[in-house]
């Protein structure tokens, strides 16, 4: 009997009952299917593509694209690439994402503060802004400020006039081009300077403060450095920069920057939108850190802003970052809806005008994808290793 | 020992007279308004701007959509009228922004389809309904097939076919989120567990297809359903026209759904996992009966987020030519007949109007569901 026993589990059965060998079976037959469907798309796709005299090749790449683009940070003409006009695609989309997400973080952080006010309109006024945004699909509201709001400004002709030489029609914003001279890049590097002044300075003060306990007074000296510097180089050298102010000509303005509707469409909704989310994320962020944490910082004597700053919001951050990082990447996808505007972002141009032109829809749509994929890793990458440098160290 | 009389008893045995409410717990108005709206300067500040800006745009939207709208004419008072919002515009298209070109005749069956869903859905989501199991039965496996039968119609049936090319409008908005909520539910279970398992090959396929599609913008899943999946198949098996985002809609959004369902198993103590185990239970019968029941209640407020999110997402479907109601609204909104300075902004208006109340419903009842289960666990 105890024989039995004792030799029982080092028999090595090879029965169904085993869950083991079954988990064995399981994951060979799911191999075995999804293989099986990988080679059958695989084989039918590409006789589909002979069949449809699509390129089966990355050929296209090299080709010149024949088309132009209004917007780009890049140089690109009729002549260039499919290839350049992907990656002017990559910089626009990369482009009104940052910006959208600088702009949805400030707005989103003065909302959801302002919804935790102890003022009842301003937290009323916040909640209705959140409630009512959040519920509108984004579509809708880029297409309401494209096509409600900045395509019935009036015509060139008779653009609003706004002061220091900006005009606003219903083809932009157009402010002034600032124009260079000699002795700029001196500006700069003094600007290069003061910034290296200042972080010195910054870690000095902490040391000075660890050490002795006295405080520097870091923002002011900063302020000081960072603008005042600049500003005595750049009367030193004698102004080295001016305006040119944009005037009329036949039905458009030339000279000066022009701010396109497209892009000012998608960065308002984008960012309007988004900030709407990020408020929420920031209420909840702030409301989770316990109330005897503020307790105990003015029981200790902290004055309530540096309570907020010292105690409150390095806790809170903790909690905001994650859901504030996918937030982000919902923005950077969600710029893909400039499509319905016309803006040129990556899909516009790419997933669009050069699918479109080339047909090598496989081909185009792989490396779409694997851009908005290779973005999502590397921020969520980054976003690991700020949770482990920043997670609560047990001690 | 001693005479308890010359002592008072220790003890009452007689009820107290109530007390009377301790006096100032209910602030008096002016209270209030010092507590609440000025009780600093810089408080007072903010409450003078907010509420001029309040007033403002209430005051902006209420004299645009009521007070300045033409109630009631046709074209030429709504060109006339440069102020306010033109409803006979929505009232003439109204019919065309629910259904699209469906033929008229046939409109019934889309009313019937959407009425029969609307009842499973109340059964389904009223807390204190009786047998909801069967309504999830009827909702997940027979309405899909009552629904085709009734929209596309089955020639046999003496419903006649209608194209897909002629729908539109509501009914694809909420055609799209019913399928996407049908069919990604399951399969977002499915993609849960499998990434839950102990098994790596699958743990491996569940965590790749959640985390790619996940990755990537809703626009670039419908492209590739719309140009890549009629070369997968064979030219005789192409999917329609409108079966392609549909398919698009049910796989994106099944991925966030495994998400949101990951959270539920993973909130489940470790001992319901044990005790099943204990007691002999197979891997199917304990997630069956023990494990995703409970799930799946607690995270209710997290698959109607996901809801909102996927309705609100639909609109997207306007990119591989679905007329949507947002496309609709697209379409009516340059009609020739109406053209007139505020058409496009009631256009906008009612098509806002109507998503904000489908998607402030739900996160309305989302949020009392959160209530209601923190209660209950408080208990």
């Amino acid at each position: 009997m105890s024989d039995v026993l004792l030799a029982a589990p080092s028999r090595r059965s090879l029965s169904l009952h085993d869950a083991k060998v079954r988990g064995i079976i399981y994951q060979v037959l799911l191999a075995v299917s999804l293989l099986a469907l990988a080679v059958g798309i695989a084989v039918q796709t590409a006789s589909n593509m002979r069949a449809r005299g699509i390129p089966l090749s990355f050929g296209f790449w090299n080709e010149a694209a024949g088309f132009d683009i209004n917007q780009t940070l890049i140089p690109y003409d009729t002549l260039s690439t499919y290839g350049q006009a992907f990656w002017v695609g990559v910089v626009n989309t990369l482009y009104v994402s940052l910006l959208g997400i600088v702009l949805a973080t400030v707005l989103g952080f003065v909302v959801g503060i302002a919804r935790l006010s102890p003022n009842w309109i301003v937290s009323k006024v916040a909640a209705s802004y959140v409630e009512i945004i959040r519920n509108i699909p984004l579509l809708l509201q880029l297409l309401f400020w494209y096509n409600a709001v900045l395509k019935t400004l009036p015509a060139p002709r008779a653009s609003i006039e706004l002061p220091g030489g900006i005009y606003l029609n219903n083809r932009g914003l157009i402010i002034p081009e600032i124009q260079l001279y000699a002795g700029a890049g001196t500006v700069g590097l003094a600007f290069l300077a003061a910034t290296i002044f200042c972080v010195a300075f910054w870690s000095y003060a902490r040391r000075a403060q660890n050490r002795t306990g006295k405080q520097l007074p870091v923002l002011w000296v900063g302020l000081a450095a960072l603008i005042g510097l600049p500003l005595i180089v750049f009367l030193l050298v004698g102004s080295p920069v001016s305006f040119v102010t944009p005037d009329l000509k036949g039905f458009n303005y030339r000279g000066g920057h022009q701010l396109y509707p497209e892009f000012a469409a998608l960065l308002i909704g984008l960012s309007v939108y988004t900030a709407s989310f990020i408020a929420e994320i920031v209420r909840s962020g702030i409301q989770a850190v316990p109330k005897g944490q503020t307790e105990a910082a003015h029981a200790l004597g902290l004055a309530p802003g540096k309570t907020l700053r010292l105690v409150i919001v390095p806790q809170a951050l903790r909690i905001i970052i994650p859901p504030l990082t996918s937030q982000y990447l919902n923005l950077t996808k969600n710029s893909s809806l400039a499509v319905f505007i016309g803006y040129p972002d990556l899909v516009q141009i790419f997933a669009g005008t050069v699918l479109n032109q080339t047909g090598a829809a496989v081909q185009v749509m792989a490396i779409t994808l694997s851009v908005y994929l290779a973005i999502s890793l590397v921020t969520s990458m980054a976003m690991n290793a700020f949770n482990q440098r920043f997670a609560i160290v047990e001690r | 020992m001693s005479d308890q009389s010359l002592h008072p008893p220790l003890v009452n045995n007689s009820l107290l007279p109530p007390m009377a409410p301790p006096c100032g717990i209910r602030p008096s108005p002016v209270t209030w308004i010092r507590k609440n709206l000025f009780s600093t300067p810089f408080s007072g500040v903010l409450t003078i701007c907010f509420t001029v800006l309040a007033a403002w745009l209430l005051h902006q939207f209420v004299s645009f959509a009521v007070l300045d709208a033409v109630w009631a004419g046709g074209q030429e008072e709504c060109r006339a009228n440069p102020d306010g919002a033109c409803w006979p515009f929505i009232v003439e298209k109204f019919d065309y922004l629910r259904y699209g070109a469906y033929p008229v005749s046939e409109r019934w069956r889309v009313d019937l389809t959407l009425a029969i869903g609307a009842v499973l859905i109340v059964w389904l989501l009223w807390r204190r309904a009786p047998r909801r199991n069967v309504a999830a039965l009827l909702f997940f496996v027979a309405y899909p097939v009552v629904a085709f039968v009734l929209l596309r119609g089955v020639a046999s049936l003496d419903l006649p076919v209608i194209d897909t090319v002629l729908w539109g409008g509501l009914l694809i908005t909420l055609l799209m989120s019913i399928v996407g909520i049908v069919f990604s539910l399951p399969l977002g279970v499915l993609l849960a567990l499998g990434r839950r398992s102990e098994l790596p090959f699958v743990k491996a396929v569940c965590v790749t297809f959640i985390e790619v599609v996940r990755g990537v913008p809703f626009i670039t899943v419908l492209f590739m359903a719309n140009f890549m999946m009629p070369l997968f198949v064979p030219d005789y098996l192409t999917p329609d026209r409108l079966l392609r985002p549909l398919i698009a809609i049910a796989l994106f959004s099944s991925a966030y759904m495994a998400e949101v369902v990951r959270a539920g198993l993973q909130a489940i103590p470790k001992g319901q996992y044990e005790a099943a185990k204990a007691l002999g239970v197979s891997y199917f019968t304990m997630m069956r009966l023990i494990i995703l029941p409970q799930a799946l209640t607690i995270v209710i407020p997290g698959i109607v987020s996901t809801f909102i999110g996927l309705f609100k997402d639909t609109t997207l479907v306007a990119i591989v030519g679905i007329a949507d109601f947002l496309r609709a609204v697209e379409t009516a909104r340059v009609d020739p007949n109406w053209a007139g300075p505020t058409i496009s902004s009631t256009g906008y208006l009612f098509a806002g109007l109507v998503y904000w109340i489908f998607c402030f419903g739900m996160s309305r009842y989302s949020q009392s569901m959160e209530r209601a289960l923190a209660r209950g666990h408080k208990s």
